[in-house]
């Protein structure tokens, strides 16, 4: 039952998403398309952090390396496809080795080791101009080509990254409601206790930093053809602390909690544009309130509501 | 003569000056239920986690069915048919008592990369219900571990310790902090599982009453060694144990 109400929900949602920049102007198309981007770079982080409680610090330098990679070999002629491949490859395997750290530290000190890579990252973009143009950046990534279809309109693009967007979130459900997903979750909740039930501990903390940092790639394979121009200032530590503001808003470890987060954090300050120079005070106000009224993000509050009626019911029964 | 199910030989544990586990050797035999007594700080522990691969011994050995194990991860172990409590609770409180239940036997279905494609579940709902039925927790099996009592998550961590089918388990304080209800309650489940799986047990306990009626085989211990060993009556009648922890 609650997985029909879910399917039509997210059924809802997608014709929503397919017919909102209709007759809307290209910013619109833009707007959404950073979202899902930005969604896209969270449900990683979400895997990472909300379902294996591995804290990290540095998803912004895996949009990084996906947006570099695509950069390099689109600039170079090669198709789209391959630049993202080697950019989810390379964060996948990036990511893997992060992972290490995290067998051997927990919380904040983990948390600095990821946000000294996430700096680490930050100068090597800056430093290597040879390879990443430095502080100039790189610009002119051609969009990608489907077959004879060019996403190079802003509308053709948006619907490229809907596509790029349901796909991973698709493939992110099948992983956590697998027996891996209960894994991780063990894994955040007891680690000692899951290892004596024959969890390998070791190597699922590495495939979550692994999965997490993959996504990350992914996202950057997008935001380099949706932007065109990229310089290491789009991929540091602030972009990360957004980024892991973003899961936890949404709601941590909820698989829809990203992409509401993401939405909160993308459209949000453009609704409240209206409020002209209020709009920034009045977004940290929100963020301030919902963290201490409701930790559980997003999600939970809206859990939180649905659960009223039957509370009240109970309260009558009783 | 069968070889003995768990055989632990020598086994010294040294925390600077504090020697833990002084020179520790016993064998349990399969089926066999043994109790663990002695004060605090008599090494029980700290001989747990020597034989369940939590802490390293510095000398000696442990071996699970002639087979070495020493030093082995507690997931190999696992593997290999051990089974364990923690006497701090140990539940995944953020999961129902039917995910923790799967969850302590959906690690040894198949491989890490075959799990990613199975059932959500492993296939494992009906063999959870059965352990959750035979632990009476079918009220509670689908609210999260962290919103039920302290008792019944006492009998989802046993649950859970017996869900993959080892064929030893060590039980690190099992009655601490449960009302006496619940006690008989868990010790007639842990009678009837003995019975008719032919589990072998190892269990820490400080409560005399509980570990008197479970074991066939008790064995004392103070300042890392074994002071006795024998039937309940034989070591409830030691000396050297009325000494150091049963009392006058």
């Amino acid at each position: 039952m609650r997985g029909h109400r879910e399917a039509i929900g997210v059924a809802v949602v997608v014709a929503a998403l397919i017919v909102a920049p209709l007759g809307q102007g290209n910013y619109i198309a833009y707007l959404l398309c950073s979202w899902l981007m930005l969604a896209i770079a969270a449900m990683g982080l979400n895997l990472t952090l909300g379902y294996a409680g591995r804290i990290s610090l540095a998803q912004a330098s895996f949009i990084g390396i996906g947006a570099y990679a695509t950069s390099i070999v689109t600039l170079a002629h090669y198709p789209w496809v391959l630049g993202m491949a080697v950019g989810v490859v390379l964060c996948f395997v990036v990511g893997l080795l992060l992972g290490f750290p995290a067998l051997r530290v927990r919380g904040h000190y983990l948390a600095f080791v990821t946000l000294a890579f996430n700096s680490l990252f930050f100068l090597v973009a800056r430093n290597e101009d040879w390879l990443t143009g430095g502080t100039y950046g790189l610009s002119g990534m051609p969009r990608p080509r489907i077959g004879p279809v060019s996403t190079s309109g802003q509308l053709a693009f948006y619907y490229f990254t809907l596509a790029v967007a349901l796909l991973a979130a698709v493939v992110l459900r099948l992983i956590v409601r697998s027996p891996w997903g209960r894994a991780f979750k063990a894994l955040r909740e007891n680690e000692v206790r899951a290892e004596s039930l024959g969890l390998d501990v070791r190597r699922l903390t590495l495939l979550a930093f692994a999965i997490g940092s993959a996504y990350g790639g992914l996202a950057g394979a997008i935001e380099a053809p949706l932007v065109q121009y990229i310089d290491p200032g789009s991929f540091d530590v602030v972009q990360s602390l957004s980024l892991l503001l973003m899961v936890v808003v949404g709601g941590l470890g909820e698989f829809w909690g990203p992409v509401l987060g993401s939405a909160v954090a993308v459209l949000l300050p453009e609704a409240l544009r209206v409020t002209a120079a209020y709009y920034l005070m009045l977004y940290a106000i929100a963020v301030i309130l919902l963290m201490t009224r409701c930790p559980g993000g997003l999600i939970g509050l809206a859990r939180r509501i649905a659960a009223r009626p039957a509370r009240r019911r109970g309260a009558a029964v009783s | 003569m069968t070889s003995p199910h768990l055989s632990v030989r020598g086994v010294f544990k040294r925390f600077g000056p504090v020697v833990a586990v002084n020179d520790v050797s016993f064998d349990v035999a399969h089926g066999e239920i043994l109790g663990l007594i002695g004060p605090n700080g008599s090494g029980k522990s700290t001989l747990f986690n020597c034989i369940l691969g939590q802490t390293a011994p510095d000398a000696g050995s442990v071996e699970v069915d002639g087979r070495r194990v020493t030093g082995s991860r507690a997931c190999d172990l696992s593997l290999l048919g051990v089974g364990r409590t923690f006497q701090q609770l140990a539940v995944f409180p953020g999961l129902s008592v039917l995910d923790n239940i799967i969850f302590a036997a959906q690690e040894h279905r198949g491989g890490m990369l075959g799990r990613l494609f199975m059932r959500p579940d492993a296939g494992l709902t009906e063999e959870a219900d059965r352990m959750i039925e035979f632990f009476r927790l079918g009220a509670v099996r689908n609210k999260l571990a962290g919103d039920i009592s302290y008792g019944q998550r006492k009998l989802v961590d046993a649950a859970m310790a017996f869900m993959a089918g080892p064929r030893l388990v060590l039980l690190d304080e099992p009655a601490g902090g449960v009302n006496p209800t619940m006690l008989a309650e868990l010790r007639e489940r842990l009678l009837t599982y003995n019975r008719e799986h032919g589990t072998t047990f190892v269990v820490i306990e400080h409560n005399m009453d509980f570990v008197m009626s479970l074991c066939g085989r008790i064995m004392a211990l103070a300042e890392g060694r074994i002071i006795a060993d024998g039937t309940p009556e034989e070591v409830r009648a030691e000396q050297t144990v009325i000494d150091s922890y049963l009392g006058g």
